[in-house]
């Protein structure tokens, strides 16, 4: 593939933009696994929220 | 349930938006990757060169998602800092929240893909012009509301400053659409939602935009998921210690 005397700036461009996306979607990955084993920790432990019970709505 | 309730009322439960969005997620990120696979193929095996930038414009196909997305997310974060001051709607500052560091991300891209696809074509990386500096500021008031929530102790306070600033910032939409007819800009003028645009560039543009949006989508619900969970650990943590606090008062008595 030819991209010409600028192929310099696209493969850089698309590789900061690649590499911006890995790390969001990775990150947010990630603090769901860490999030989801905490509640999983809490879970085991007995814990209830004030709120349970009275009103499940509430974050 | 009220036939009337609308989503937004629907999904104001927590637990109801975490069984909705389980559920519509991996949909989401399935149809997001193959938007965005379809979109490549067009653009790297499709598309022509431009008459005038040549291969260049294939930045196009993710400078100007990236900075839709950049504009949207700020009006999402706008719009739950709006729901959550008038309306107190429970999801909404969980919304705001993890709409923040996905916007950011998409505008810190927007930022330097145009700096890339400037070089070549204007002869720099960077010029103050109402555009590009409208863009920065932009990206300098994600940070500034992820810092001043991350800077503040109290949950519910940082929660409603937050959303005071988002509020204020909002103003920089206009600002950022309109720059480029309103000052003399090295940035190009506005295509008009892309209908300046060839065909054959603008299809693939369009389909690019609708895969990143997906993907945006998801990664905002899964942040929120995330957040949700979060709050929840929270809740049991303090609530273990309280129920902690009062053995320990009765054991004393």
């Amino acid at each position: 593939m030819d991209l010409g005397p600028h192929a310099a700036f696209i493969w850089a461009s698309y590789g900061a933009f690649v590499l911006i996306l890995a790390l969001l979607v990775g990150w947010i990955w990630l603090d769901g696994r860490r999030q989801a084993r905490a509640l999983a920790d809490a879970d085991r432990r007995g814990g209830r929220r004030r709120s349970s019970g009275a009103a499940e709505g509430s974050p | 349930m009220s036939p009337m309730q609308t989503l937004t009322q629907r999904l104001a439960n927590p637990t109801r938006f975490m069984a909705f969005s389980g559920a519509i997620l991996p949909w989401m990120a399935v149809a997001s990757a193959l938007l965005i696979a379809y979109a490549m193929y067009l653009v790297f095996f499709v598309a022509p060169p431009d008459y005038q930038q040549g291969e260049t414009v294939k930045i196009m196909y993710i400078h100007v998602p990236s900075a839709w997305l950049a504009l949207g997310g700020y009006a999402i974060i706008a719009l739950s800092s709006f729901g959550l001051l008038v309306f107190r709607h429970p999801l909404a500052d969980v919304s705001a929240k993890a709409a923040a560091p996905i916007g950011a991300a998409f505008t810190l891209a927007a930022l330097i893909t145009g700096a890339l696809w400037g070089k070549p074509m204007w002869g720099t990386y960077w010029v103050w012009d109402a555009r590009l500096t409208s863009m920065l500021m932009l990206f300098f008031l994600y940070l500034g509301l992820i810092a001043l929530r991350s800077s503040l102790e109290d949950e519910a306070l940082a929660s409603k400053l937050t959303a005071v600033l988002a509020l204020v910032g909002v103003s920089i939409l206009p600002i950022i659409k309109f720059s480029v007819d309103w000052w003399n800009t090295l940035h190009q003028p506005s295509t008009g939602f892309t209908s300046s645009v060839d065909a054959s560039m603008r299809t693939p543009l369009l389909i690019s935009a609708a895969g990143f949006l997906l993907l945006f989508i998801a990664l905002h619900l899964k942040a929120m998921q995330n957040e949700i969970m979060r709050r929840r650990v929270k809740a049991m943590r303090v609530a273990e210690v309280e129920r902690g606090d009062r053995l320990m008062s009765a054991g004393a008595e």
